[in-house]
């Protein structure tokens, strides 16, 4: 469900920018900003960071519509188990209340658990990837300054 | 609930005030017309609405602002969205920011990506109808230096810190030992630090589950005011300092206990949340620990009292999440938070009921282990009843409305409780007969 941002920063600006959350995943969309000189270091780091925001965008927005189909299916069964309408005269959508929904919400939550794992695991390796190069990134652009300013003042 | 309507009253007024200011130099004719229409007590949404609108559709100004939409106020950290039922008016927070440069000498970059979309207005340069609201709520990931401690104490989750180190300081307090204040101080600060970095570690690996949770969704790291990298250092800036405090300024058992802390905290419970439903029990213990420390700080050993007071934490923390949570149900599910609540609503409840209980046999086993006088569970007899009441009703009646009622409920029990440990706390004896354990 990866949706393509139409967005794009002023030229100007030479930072990340951040968009408002996903409709469907709640996730912030990030545009990542490609430095003229981008190092290999920071085009791996900038790589990284894109394919792990494409990876939780689609599992995330495919999790939240996957529970709201099932949601709405569990409400349909119950209300048609208990005989009831499915819209009440008013024409506003029948619900069922929090108990009645507790048998949904951990059939969902068992059912999901295995795909939870393995994303679980999938985002702490990469967020400390991504934490540890850009780390790396830091050092690199710090050493480069230093040695930048070393050939100024020798010159 | 009234303080925040209050303040946000306040600031919905000043808001309105800087706008129609700003609106009134541009078109005097249009604002006084409405002003006069206007009650000038309380301002309503459309007004505020039509302000925002004109702001926002302006051109022509030399300089731009940047709109940053107002966290949500929160009372407490453990509140839930949900459960805040008045109607949330928007509000924004403006800012200006420094003039920039318009000059046209940009340098074309070869690999930026096809322009798709004029750029937004915040060059200022574009006619107004080609933006979309969607492009307007677009940040740059600039950290600006005065927003850091705000942001910093969100990510330090400041409130909860403030509840961890009072218990910490309880614990000091009833220890059995004179109180020291340089030693309480440094213990006070240490314990604030280990809090903060835990607490900025946990947020730190829940990016993505905090996003799809109501309560959690404000947090910096999701919003992408603060990077991972930054997190981290925060983190560990404030982790190692405050460790070495704990060890070296008060005492290494305490500091022993921070480390473990913390470790426990980002290491087992931030985890477990998503695989067990141990990670309750596990997180009790991370809240038993604090007053362990001010405990070990005042006196340099464990003894049944510290683990008392351990023991009365680790109780309270049960009607309080357990109770907290029912209203969480959806979001946990969804979210894929393995919790009593979601997989064992009958344990859920259970717990909470049994530990209200324990709450109150453990006010009768303090003056029994000399931490207070006999006095004390007398007095804490009322409030322990009525949450034990509460907790039978939540147990009973299984509903919203007995959760919420026994979570506010643990919100001002804890407090009260820990005050009245104080007052009747133990006085050190002349003698040696019957003297607290040092």
């Amino acid at each position: 469900m990866a949706q393509v941002s139409r967005f794009c920063p002023p030229r100007k600006s030479c930072h990340d920018w951040i968009g408002p959350p996903d409709k469907h995943s709640n996730l912030q969309p990030v545009h990542f900003y490609i430095p003229e000189n981008e190092s290999s270091l920071e085009q791996k780091l900038r790589e990284l960071r894109q394919e792990t925001q494409e990876r939780n965008q689609q599992f995330w927005a495919n999790q939240n519509l996957t529970f709201l189909k099932e949601k709405e299916e569990f409400i349909d069964s119950r209300l048609k188990a208990k005989g009831l309408e499915l819209r009440a005269e008013s024409g506003q959508k029948a619900t069922l209340n929090a108990e009645e929904m507790a048998d949904f919400y951990k059939e969902f939550l068992s059912k999901n658990f295995r795909k939870h794992m393995y994303c679980n695991r999938d985002w702490y390796k990469r967020n400390l990837a991504i934490t540890f190069f850009m780390g790396k990134v830091a050092l690199e652009r710090i050493w480069k300054k230093l040695r930048l300013k070393q050939k100024k003042t020798s010159n | 609930m009234n303080i925040i309507a209050k303040r946000s009253a306040s600031w919905v007024r000043g808001c309105v005030w800087y706008l129609e200011r700003r609106a009134l130099q541009e078109s005097p004719r249009r604002f006084l017309h409405l002003l006069r229409n206007v009650n000038q007590q309380w301002v309503t949404f459309q007004h505020f609405n039509f302000l925002r609108h004109m702001y926002v559709t302006r051109l022509n100004r030399s300089f731009n602002q940047q709109i940053k939409p107002k966290p949500e106020p929160v009372p407490s950290p453990f509140l839930e969205k949900a459960s805040l039922d008045e109607a949330k008016t928007e509000i924004y927070k403006m800012r200006p920011l420094s003039p920039p440069s318009l000059s046209l000498s940009r340098k074309p970059n070869e690999k930026e990506s096809l322009e798709l979309e004029p750029t937004p207005v915040i060059e200022g340069s574009i006619a107004v109808g080609t933006e979309t609201k969607e492009e307007k709520q677009w940040k740059e990931m600039k950290l600006r230096v005065d927003d850091l401690p705000g942001i910093l104490a969100r990510l330090s989750k400041i409130k909860l810190t403030a509840l961890v180190v009072s218990t910490t300081s309880a614990g000091f307090a009833l220890a059995p030992a004179p109180f020291d204040w340089p030693c309480f101080l440094l213990t006070f600060v240490g314990t604030g630090l280990a809090s903060c970095a835990a607490n900025s570690i946990n947020q730190f690996f829940e990016v993505p589950f905090d996003s799809n949770m109501n309560r959690t969704k404000s947090r910096p790291l999701v919003r992408g005011q603060i990077s991972p990298l930054l997190a981290v250092s925060f983190a560990a800036c404030c982790a190692v300092p405050g460790v070495a405090l704990l060890t070296w300024g008060v005492n290494p058992l305490t500091g022993a206990l921070g480390l473990f802390n913390i470790f426990l905290y980002t290491c087992c419970y931030t985890p477990l949340k998503r695989i067990s439903i141990a990670n309750t029990w596990v997180g009790a213990v991370v809240g038993a620990i604090p007053p362990l420390m001010g405990w070990t700080a005042a006196t340099g050993s464990l003894d049944a009292g510290a683990f008392l007071l351990g023991g009365i934490l680790y109780s309270w923390q049960f009607p309080h999440f357990n109770a907290l949570s029912w209203g969480l149900r959806e979001d946990y599910s969804r979210g894929g938070y393995c919790m009593m609540s979601v997989t064992h609503p009958d344990l859920c409840r259970r717990v909470a009921l049994r530990h209200c209980l324990a709450l109150v046999a453990m006010s009768a086993a303090a003056p029994a282990l000399d931490v207070t006088t006999w006095t004390f569970p007398v007095i804490a007899l009322p409030i322990n009843l009525y949450i034990s009441y509460l907790g039978f009703r939540f147990y009973r009646d299984a509903d919203r409305k007995s959760s919420r009622k026994l979570f506010f409920c643990s919100l001002w029990h804890l407090p009260l409780f820990l005050l009245l440990m104080l007052t009747c706390k133990r006085p050190a004896a002349q003698g040696d007969a019957g003297g607290p354990q040092s």
